[in-house]
């Protein structure tokens, strides 16, 4: 009895032993830094330490934090051997922090490291990470600004064809002689959306034909703003042609904001008033081929346009013309002829040259060693 | 199963199948199931307007301020200012003010996508068409893989001078561009039939539910 006790006993000290030789062996992180977050509002403090050595025996670290003279508290999950940072984002401005970066081991024994200094938040006006992208904007924006000058002295600027356009006095034309109104919708997108901003200004070119034709021009819109936005511009575009007799605030309409909602409602209409043509054009989702289809079983004549590209697979087959992506952009430009939209699409093309331009130089020095345009990237994010 | 669960099915398949019926033609049916639609979700649009848009962001940070709970809420005084200019339209003399609000919204709007979208559309893109020939040079990647990353660089470049606009696409630009509309019609067909198998599995939803729910047919 008594050889089985002291077996125990003895079992129980070389357990202990071997546990706290293991526990001297664990090192504490070192180079334990905390830092106020760089370009953010001030919502977060970032602690870095050092990789632990491969034979380390740490298995994961816990983030220690005090306030002013308080306890050592725990904060966030247990993090992974391989973590080297962490952002404590549940802070305070104002109030100042200190961490301790606590290695635990498989046993879950532990060892702190030194208590980092005080460090608050504090909010930065300027994102420094950004630069390139500022630097980027000012160059597109100079071009842009640079062509509108050119474009404005009158300089002559070309717009390659781009059928779906040529296609508007045809499809206008087509209302005109059937004497059938025509359906514009300007898609699911809200007002500061980049193609519903372009599906508005080629809806006020086609305004400016309506008008003159005196056709009746129908736009169902999903967004009480977009409604609001439209029915100013198809009003400048009537008075501007000299008929505000014409414009007939009734003909543009909210039908409702839910998607599905929208495309039953505008499929009705399509059904019973049969438009002689419809412009889709803007932002589209699920609901694409629905409206593209109905107008085509209607025998609408269909031009489509959307820079969605999930949706201008349906669009290309079942519109008669799609305008793709930019072809979008640059539609009121092409429709209108007016110099600085005329100078804006220059301008933009000069930007895609820098782009490809970009592309060949960084395939060239990548496959030369040299990873500068794409470390020039990274850094934007 | 309780009456109003049963209620509740025969009324969503009456539903479903007046949707359906459109495919034959216009009829009373779907003009009624259409604008019980447009009804129902304007009606919920503008209750879900007023608690989760109105009444958090304007009224509760204004009748705080009213009240002397929290001062700041009296900066709120401003978007709503903008925000009532929109009815600014209701009165044909004062109808011009209504620009402002437009103005603000989509001068802020594009602020705030025009940055994003020059990150995402062309910084991340560019830098993903150059990055795998770092690993070309480094000879991590070989065959398939460097095929992948040329046929990558010449459906961009091509698909770019397809967008260039103000040049006439003829000689070498013309064949360019033909390639790059060749590069986009690929990705729309895959795109495609991606799509249509997600809008199949939207139909085989709804038919489970005609035959299982309703009918009973299938368990």
């Amino acid at each position: 009895m008594i050889k089985i006790t002291q077996w125990i006993v003895v079992t129980l000290v070389l357990c202990l032993s071997v546990s706290v030789a293991f526990s001297q062996g664990l090192a504490p992180p070192s180079n334990v830094t905390a830092v106020d977050t760089p370009n953010d509002d001030g919502s977060s403090i970032t602690i870095k330490w050092d990789t632990a050595a491969e034979d380390s025996g740490v298995s994961g670290y816990q983030i220690l934090r005090q306030i002013a003279d308080g306890e050592l508290e725990a904060i966030g999950d247990l993090l992974p051997v391989e973590a080297t940072s962490y952002v404590d984002s549940a802070i305070e401005q104002g109030t100042a922090y200190s961490y301790v970066v606590r290695a635990v081991d498989e046993t879950e024994a532990t060892v702190d490291s030194d208590q980092t200094a005080p460090v608050e938040g504090k909010d930065q006006w300027f994102h420094t990470g950004k630069v390139p992208l500022l630097i980027t904007m000012l160059l597109f924006s100079a071009a842009i600004l640079w062509n509108i000058y050119d474009a404005r002295r009158g300089k002559d600027i070309f717009v390659r064809r781009i059928p779906g356009l040529e296609a508007v006095d045809e499809a206008i034309g087509r209302a005109t002689e059937m004497g059938r109104s025509i359906l514009y919708s300007t898609g699911l997108g809200g007002v500061s959306g980049v193609a519903t901003i372009a599906s508005m200004t080629i809806l006020a070119q086609v305004a400016r034909r309506t008008a003159d034709y005196e056709t009746a021009l129908r736009v169902p819109c999903r967004d009480p703003i977009v409604l609001n936005v439209v029915r100013e511009m198809v009003k400048t575009a009537y008075l501007e042609e000299g008929r505000p007799d014409a414009y007939n605030e009734d003909d543009i309409f909210f039908v409702t904001n839910s998607q599905f909602a929208y495309a039953a409602g505008v499929e009705g209409m399509m059904l019973r008033e049969r438009p002689a043509a419809i412009f889709l054009q803007g932002t589209f989702y699920a609901e694409s081929l629905i409206l593209a289809e109905t107008g085509n079983s209607v025998g609408a004549i269909q031009i489509a346009g959307t820079d969605s590209e999930h949706q201008l697979p349906f669009f290309i087959a079942a519109c008669d013309y799609t305008l793709i992506g930019e072809e979008l952009y640059a539609a009121s430009a092409y429709l209108s002829r007016e110099p600085m939209l005329l100078g804006s699409l220059r301008g933009q093309d000069w930007g895609k040259l820098l782009i490809f331009s970009a592309i060949i130089l960084g395939v060239a020095l990548e496959l030369s060693g040299i990873s500068w345009i794409t470390t020039l990237l990274q850094r934007v994010n | 199963m309780d009456l109003w669960s049963s209620i509740g099915i025969w009324v969503a398949a009456f539903l479903t199948l007046s949707i359906y019926s459109v495919l034959y033609r216009d009829n009373p049916f779907y003009r009624f199931a259409e604008h019980l639609f447009v009804g129902v979700s304007v009606g919920y649009g503008i209750v879900l307007s007023i608690y989760q848009g109105f009444i958090p962001f304007a009224w509760k940070p204004f009748t705080a301020a009213m009240t002397g709970e929290s001062l700041t809420g009296f900066i709120k005084l401003i978007p709503i200012g903008i925000g009532l200019l929109f009815f600014a339209r209701l009165s044909p003399r004062h109808t011009w003010l209504i620009r402002y609000p437009i103005a603000i919204l989509i001068g802020f709007g594009s602020g705030i996508a025009i940055p994003n979208v020059l990150r995402a559309n062309i910084f991340e893109q560019t830098r993903g068409t150059i990055e795998p020939f770092a690993a070309i040079y480094a000879g991590t990647l070989a065959g398939w893989g460097i095929f992948e990353a040329v046929l990558m660089v010449v459906g961009v470049v091509c698909t770019l001078i397809y967008f260039f606009f103000s040049t006439e696409h003829r000689g070498p630009v013309k064949w360019l561009s033909k390639v790059g509309i060749a590069f986009l019609m690929i990705g729309f067909g895959s795109a495609f039939g991606n799509t249509v198998m997600g809008r199949v599995a939207l139909l085989i939803q709804r038919v489970d539910f005609l035959l299982s729910d309703w009918l009973h047919i299938i368990q």
